[in-house]
């Protein structure tokens, strides 16, 4: 029974997760594009906004990229490298446990924002409010973690979600197998995870896939966007009768 | 195809140049998202139409329809043009109107057909075995039963019904209340039809028909200024807004143009431009304000004084010390000024009486005709007594010799002599008293140390009577005389100078109104010397600022003479500019068949509701205001005894107001007891009323059986807005919960009325039922028993007019009426098909004895000639339509109410049609009619008539009988007319003769209208629309006693309280300022006088719940008071404060600000109480509307009538609902109660 719970936790449900998350998104993108929107608040409120916005953001792009490199990085490479895994398992520790922390007080302050000033709570949708306890939640699942991974300094048990992870992307059906053992929290971290891979498309976190990174290096101040030949901006029959 | 894939282009080169040195870049991304932010602009098709808002604007929109939804609105910019050198008529349309389309998908919107449950219940059970009536019967015959539902009103509990069973639920409310108290008790309120005339006309049609009454708004809303009847016999006729370019000097004087006529206010702009000098009179900083060259602010509520003041500067430059020859032709031939006014020996000294008529003289001076109703004068050339051709005894009777010719009535020249002060023509100087009111104490207004009468000398003749020797002086010496002026006779109370302390002087108007004397001096000469130079072109824009006061006659009265010794009124650029609830129901001859079914049956049932509501919601019952505080000093003997009712009672009497219920007898079985007694009906009627078997019910408004029953209301909204004494509404006429903090005569000990009916016990809850039409959950509809969804002004036919231009407009269906709403022509149609079924239950074809007033522009308006008699003491016979009100039998067909709504009735055929006094032959237009809209096909007694089913039918009844849309019948109004006056008018006309407009036209673009002699200004190429045009051009006379503009006011009441000339009033004392409020106030507070001006965040003075227009302003009810009072009550910016006296009370927020003149509380008008108001500490109910602290108090110079422009009509003359002179204490509220929780009140638990 717990072989099977953890094979469809860990080696079905990633799929259908990243399935929802792809599909889900792009369906979302064309067929709905006005709702394709961060959904600020900030005209509502700016009180605990900035900290909060700021503090989250700053942890939780952290904590993305540290997941998302740390991970799906192929284990040879960093022994290529020369990076060892006790070095990087502390290495995640301490990235990941103060950035971890940074993201967590900003969840909070965003948190108590949003379900306890009126404004925003009056706006507010329940996928808005399900987001950000479920990111809540999910932070202290991962900071939860640190005693635990702190156990294993030799990075063994990291690698063994290293494995997971990489072997979801290379379709090795017995990935599930790998996190067999793991810590329950650990276990409920990625499964939370994965859910809020799930949830992503509907939800407000699909701005992540629209951050105008181009703004940091394109050319030139003023933006003129030309007409184009045989198609022209100007709808011709949603032209105002003027 | 995808957005998504369209993004991926990451390999393809995007930007395809650069320019600015590389700081621009050109690129050719996709640029289709773009057509997201254009599909917003998209729409399927754009309409016209217009906004049925009591601004009447009247503007031209177009309407966006996208996928079967409005989406937005905008001005329309196709009006016909205007001729060069004048400005054209665009822009029209303001923020509030661009906010309309909000209302239809709004959560206010009502969709459904709604019914108080409890109603709602009782219905379902009896009806399941009863008959419609019967139903109804168990129900309101059942008090506790009755109670269930009406102490509920305004407590929330609708359910949601079907159209077929409120049709049910009414049509059996209005056949019972027919049978058991008589038609007279259905009552229905709709204001301002000119705002969209079908639907008005729905209503009313429905209760003509039915023998209901229909209610009075202009007065009520106290916008009717009485001072136009008065002087010109014409209910308010004003210049549209392009005439304001023709000025040369515009004084702005209570009026805020920017803000209330925002689409007109570019003419006043532009004018200026052209180099009109203008003048604002605001005693707060108004919008209007920043353009003037020069703000005074006087203390509000002393206008007249000003005003006053002024007059003296004109009449001391222009027409004493020099005379301009412009200025006194002009009085001359087009004003009283020459007329012979009887000076009588009171006291000792001499009191003006009334103007000397032929009948006064032997042998008549030579009259047949009406002697006593002909005014007369002095020759110039031979001294001689004549009788100039134009009064009223010339107007009926005497055609041909109605008119301004300087001919006597047999045809002699004449030239008029205006004063008697040369010393060959005047036999004494008389000292001449004249009453003097600005010496009363007012605890908040100055007032002088004048006596209260003062004596002046008055060159006097000797002349022989048929009763003897009397004294006369002329209007114009008198007229000299009240304003002060000393003319070399000597005596005291006159003024040699501008600086002497005498009443009317500009130095004595800076004690009273706070405005400098050199100031007054200054404004008056230049506004004279423009009018000299420009031959009257000078003008003055007059608004609610001074209309709502309780002797806003002064006010008017005192502007009108600025106006009229000016030579301005009926010069184009010139005259007197009223906008106050301004309406111009420009086809209104059309109109009038349709909406009172004049087509079957005459005369309808019309009430003035200021006397209505106040006698119904019992205001009289609290009345402070004594008679003998406004009798004036110098009256004549008479009993002036009495409280406000009796005399408002006296009137009903005497036939000089209507009176709604008429009879405490069902008037469907007067006529049957008539004829069960052999007798005539209007002897019976008679014979009853003096013996005491027949009664009146204005006697006793209190009896159940004078209970009005059954009231619906549609296009307004009563009692969010414009209910006078709302507490009082809720009260008694409701019967709910309400916020009436004073007591009643009764428990004061102070009950002295003679004439009425007193009960000790007041009633709560008169109407049986009480049906709202709207689209939006107002005021009105929380309140209400049945709420019907109405069609918005996007999804119905209709038309509308102003007088602020010339043009007729459409209300056209942008869509169909959304859920389950219908256009108010489709409501009453369903009503009328249902009663027609239901009525035969109790009724049949009946006979229903109709009482009218005495009515303006008929041969009835003269009356009483001489004085005030009446029938009930005994002094005069009893005689319909002179002594008493008309007595007239009028068939009612009820089981045929719905053919006879839907279809033209015979009568057009048979007396045609007309108005004010003329009437023409409309046989060819309802030919037309019949093959424009179809005629009946099926059998009954409708077969054959033309067809009314549909609003666009109904707009085409109005087109083609009006002489404004429909050339052909406006030559034969003016023939009609020169038959009267033995002139040829009909070249007004005649260009235009083959005009007909049509409702597809006006679709198509706003068309102009053609002059009629229904209205006294011109639409031509030439002239811009003004008023008192063809009186001054055309030599038509006013619709006065001497066929003038009337400034001597003659009759006995008018003199009785002092306003036979115009004098300054102060505001009076209402007295609701009690002692035990005041003790009340331990915490810091101040009385101040409540102000309600028209607002900028709410669509005119109805709609305060738009959210548009409520997140520019602060979301919800404000009030304005300055910085000095706010720190006097510790209050800041945006406290939430009360406001209450013995009436009741309100909250706001307050708005402190610097604009507002000290001693003043500003708050704008009909700010909802459904929205952000909390509740009251003072009444512990929800907040309180701004008439929760005000009361209508009755004036009793409003009640004259029979005498010739003093005659009643329909929203024409009548009382009018004063509220300016109110006082309020202001606290900062220690504890704001949102009344969310349950509803507790003891009725419920009692439940």
């Amino acid at each position: 029974m717990e072989s099977y719970l953890n094979t469809a936790l860990f080696g079905i449900y990633p799929y259908i997760a990243l399935s929802v998350l792809a599909t889900g998104s792009i369906v979302r993108y064309d067929r709905e594009p006005f709702t394709w929107r961060s959904g600020s608040s900030q005209l509502l409120r700016r009180r605990q906004l900035m900290w909060g916005s700021v503090l989250f953001h700053i942890g939780v792009l952290i904590v993305f990229f540290g997941h998302l490199v740390g991970l799906l990085t192929p284990i040879w490479v960093f022994d290529a490298v020369g990076i060892t895994h006790g070095f990087k398992q502390v290495m995640a520790i301490v990235v990941g446990g103060v950035s971890g922390v940074l993201a967590l007080v900003g969840a909070t302050l965003l948190m108590h924002r949003r379900l306890f000033d009126r404004r925003i709570r009056a706006t507010s949708t329940f996928a808005d409010n399900a987001v950000i306890m479920l990111l809540w939640v999910q932070l202290v699942l991962g900071l939860a973690t640190i005693p635990i991974s702190l156990q294993h300094l030799d990075g063994g048990e990291m690698v063994l979600f290293m494995s997971w992870a990489q072997g979801i992307f290379t379709f090795d059906l017995a990935a599930s197998t790998f996190v067999l053992g793991a810590h329950w929290i650990f276990k409920l971290h990625l499964f939370l995870g994965l859910t809020i891979l799930l949830l992503f498309p509907f939800t407000r976190l699909v701005h992540m896939l629209s951050v105008p990174l181009r703004y940091l290096w394109r050319p030139g101040y003023q933006v003129v966007r030309i007409r184009q030949n045989g198609r022209a901006s100007r709808p011709s029959s949603a032209a105002p009768a003027e | 195809m995808s957005h998504l894939l369209d993004r991926l282009n990451f390999l393809a080169q995007k930007n395809v140049g650069s320019f600015a040195e590389g700081h621009g870049t050109t690129t050719n991304e996709d640029r289709r998202w773009e057509d997201g932010y254009r599909k917003r602009w998209q729409h399927d098709k754009i309409v016209r139409s217009t906004h049925g808002a009591n601004c009447t604007g009247s503007c031209s929109w177009k309407i966006y329809v996208k996928g079967g939804i409005v989406t937005w609105e905008t001005q329309q910019t196709d009006y016909p043009r205007t001729r060069p050198d004048l400005p054209n008529h665009e822009p029209r349309g303001c923020s509030r109107g661009a906010s309309y389309s909000w209302y239809m998908y709004s959560g206010n919107r009502v969709k459904y057909p709604l019914v108080r449950s409890a109603l709602m219940k009782l219905w379902r059970i009896a009806r399941a075995h009863q008959s419609p009536v019967a139903a109804w019967a168990s129900i309101v015959e059942d008090k506790s039963k009755r109670d269930s539902y009406t102490t509920r009103r305004g407590l929330g509990g609708f359910v949601r019904a079907g159209w077929d069973e409120v049709n049910d639920i009414i049509a059996a409310a209005n056949a019972y209340t027919a049978k058991t108290y008589g038609p007279d008790r259905v009552i229905g309120f709709s204001p301002i039809p000119a705002m969209s005339m079908v639907s008005y006309a729905a209503g009313s049609r429905y209760l003509s028909l039915l023998g209901g009454v229909c209610m009075s708004f202009y007065d009520w809303y106290c916008d009717l200024p009485p001072a136009s009847p008065q002087t010109w016999g014409e209910q308010t006729d004003v210049p549209e807004s392009a005439d304001w370019f023709n000025s040369g000097f515009l004084i702005l004087w209570g009026s805020n143009v920017p803000q209330t006529r925002t689409p007109d206010a570019h003419f006043y702009t532009e004018v200026r431009y052209r180099g009109a000098k203008s003048v604002v009179v605001s005693p707060d900083y108004s919008e209007a304000a920043k353009f003037s060259d020069l703000w005074l602010n006087p203390k509000q509520g002393t206008d007249s004084a000003l005003a006053m003041a002024m007059g003296h500067v004109i009449l001391r430059e222009f027409h004493l010390d020099r005379q301009v020859e412009y200025f006194e032709d002009y009085c001359r031939r087009y004003t009283d000024m020459p007329m012979l006014v009887r000076l009588v020996q009171k006291d000792g000294h001499f009191v003006p009486d009334r103007l000397i008529r032929a009948s006064d003289f032997e042998g008549n001076l030579g009259q047949q005709n009406n002697p006593e109703w002909k005014t007369v004068a002095l020759d110039r050339t031979t001294g001689k007594v004549v009788v100039p051709v134009g009064s009223v005894g010339f107007r009926w009777g005497d055609a041909g010799k109605w008119n301004l010719e300087a001919k006597d009535g047999d045809g002699n020249d004449v030239a008029l002599d205006l004063s008697l002060v040369e010393d060959d023509k005047h036999d004494h100087a008389v000292e001449v008293a004249f009453p003097y009111f600005g010496s009363r104490k007012h605890e908040h207004f100055a007032s002088t140390e004048h006596p209260e009468v003062l004596h002046r000398r008055v060159p006097a003749k000797a002349v022989q009577l048929a009763d003897g020797e009397a004294m006369v002086a002329t209007v114009f010496d008198l007229f000299i005389a009240n304003y002060g002026l000393d003319r070399g006779l000597g005596g005291d109370n006159v003024a040699k100078s501008f600086d002497d302390n005498v009443p009317y002087t500009p130095a004595w108007a800076e004690r009273i109104t706070g405005v400098p004397a050199d100031r007054i001096v200054t404004v008056a000469r230049e506004f004279a010397l423009n009018a000299e130079k420009t031959r009257g072109k000078s003008m003055v824009i007059l608004g609610a600022g001074l209309n709502h006061w309780y002797h806003m006659d002064m006010n008017y009265r005192g502007i009108i003479n600025l106006l009229v010794m000016c030579g301005c009124v009926g010069q184009s650029g010139g005259g007197w500019s009223h906008y106050v609830g301004q309406e111009k129901l420009r086809p209104q001859t059309g109109w009038l068949p349709l909406a009172f079914a004049l087509d079957w049956n005459r005369p309808p049932r019309h009430m003035n509701s200021t006397s209505f509501w106040y006698a119904h919601t019992d205001q009289w019952r609290y009345e402070t205001l004594n008679v003998k505080d406004i009798l004036s000093p110098t009256a004549p003997e008479g009993p002036w005894d009495g409280t406000l009712i009796d005399y408002n009672i006296r009137a009903e009497r005497m036939g000089w107001l209507p009176s709604a219920p008429q009879l405490e007898t069902n008037p469907l079985e007067v006529a049957k007891a008539a004829e069960a007694a052999g007798k005539d009906v209007k002897d019976y009627v008679i014979d009853g009323l003096q013996d005491g078997s027949l009664r009146m019910s204005c006697e006793d408004p209190d009896g159940e059986k004078n209970w009005p029953r059954n009231l619906f209301v549609w296009r307004s909204n009563l009692l969010g807005s414009s209910g006078k004494g709302h507490e009082y509404f809720l009260k008694h006429l409701l019967g709910t919960s309400h916020g009436v903090l004073g007591k009643d005569l009764g428990q004061d000990g102070a009950q002295a009325s003679r004439e009425v009916a007193w009960h000790e016990e007041a009633p709560e809850g008169k109407l049986d039922l009480l049906v709202t039409l709207d689209f939006r959950m107002s005021t009105t509809c929380v309140y209400s028993d049945i709420v019907l969804p109405t069609a918005t002004w996007y999804e119905k036919n209709d038309l509308n007019t102003s007088d602020m231009h010339p043009f007729i407009h459409p209300l056209t269906a942008a869509v169909d009426p959304v859920w389950e709403s219908k256009s108010d022509w489709d409501i009453y149609k369903g009503i009328a098909k249902r009663f027609s079924e239901v009525a035969p239950e109790v009724l049949g074809v009946e006979k229903d004895v109709v009482l009218t007033p005495i009515l303006h522009d008929t041969p009835a308006e003269m009356a009483q000639a001489m004085g005030v008699k009446d029938w009930k003491k005994g002094e005069i016979e009893a005689i319909p339509g002179k002594t008493m009100p008309q007595i007239t039998v009028v068939e009612r067909d009820y089981p045929n109410l719905y053919k006879r709504f839907t279809a033209l009735g015979p009568l057009m055929t048979s007396i045609g049609n007309g108005g004010k006094g003329i009437t023409w032959n409309t046989e060819h237009e309802v030919d037309l009619l019949g093959r424009l809209n179809g005629t009946v096909e099926e059998d009954g007694p409708t077969k054959g008539m033309p067809r009314i089913e549909s609003d666009i039918d109904a707009t085409e009844v109005i087109l083609s009988l009006a002489p404004e849309t429909n050339g052909e019948v406006a030559v034969k109004a003016w023939e009609a007319l020169g038959k009267l006056t033995g002139r040829d008018h009909t070249h007004l006309a005649t260009p235009k003769q083959d005009e007909k407009i049509r409702f597809r036209d006006v679709v198509a673009q706003p068309r102009k209208i053609i002059s009629s002699p229904i209205w006294s200004g011109l639409e031509s190429e030439k002239v811009c629309y003004n008023a008192g045009y063809t009186n001054v051009h055309e030599l038509i006379p006013w619709r006065t006693l001497s066929g003038r503009q009337q400034l001597y006011q003659d009759h006995l009441w008018m003199r009785a309280f002092g306003e036979a000339l115009c004098v300054y009033r102060p505001p009076i004392d209402t007295k609701t300022i009690t002692p035990a409020l005041k003790g009340n106030g331990e915490q810091p507070h101040v009385v101040l006088n409540f102000i309600t001006p028209h607002q900028k965040w709410g669509i005119h003075s109805t709609y305060t719940d738009n959210l548009l227009m409520l997140t520019l302003n602060r979301g919800g009810p404000v009030a304005w008071l300055s910085e000095i009072d706010a720190a006097k009550a510790g209050i800041e910016d945006n406290d939430w404060v009360e406001a209450y006296n013995a009436n009741g009370a309100l909250v706001a927020r307050a708005v402190v600000s610097q604009r507002i003149k000290e001693g003043m509380l500003f708050m704008y008008h009909a700010q909802e109480k459904i929205v952000n108001v909390p509740g009251s500490q003072m009444t512990g109910q929800r907040g309180g509307i701004h008439n929760s602290v005000t009361r209508a108090v009755l004036k009793p110079t409003h009640m004259v009538g029979g005498y010739a422009q003093q005659s009643y009509g329909f929203n024409y003359y009548g009382t009018v609902g004063s509220n300016r002179d109110e006082f309020v204490i202001v606290r900062k509220m220690e504890k704001v109660d949102w009344l969310d929780g349950p509803a507790t009140s003891t009725k419920e638990a009692a439940e």
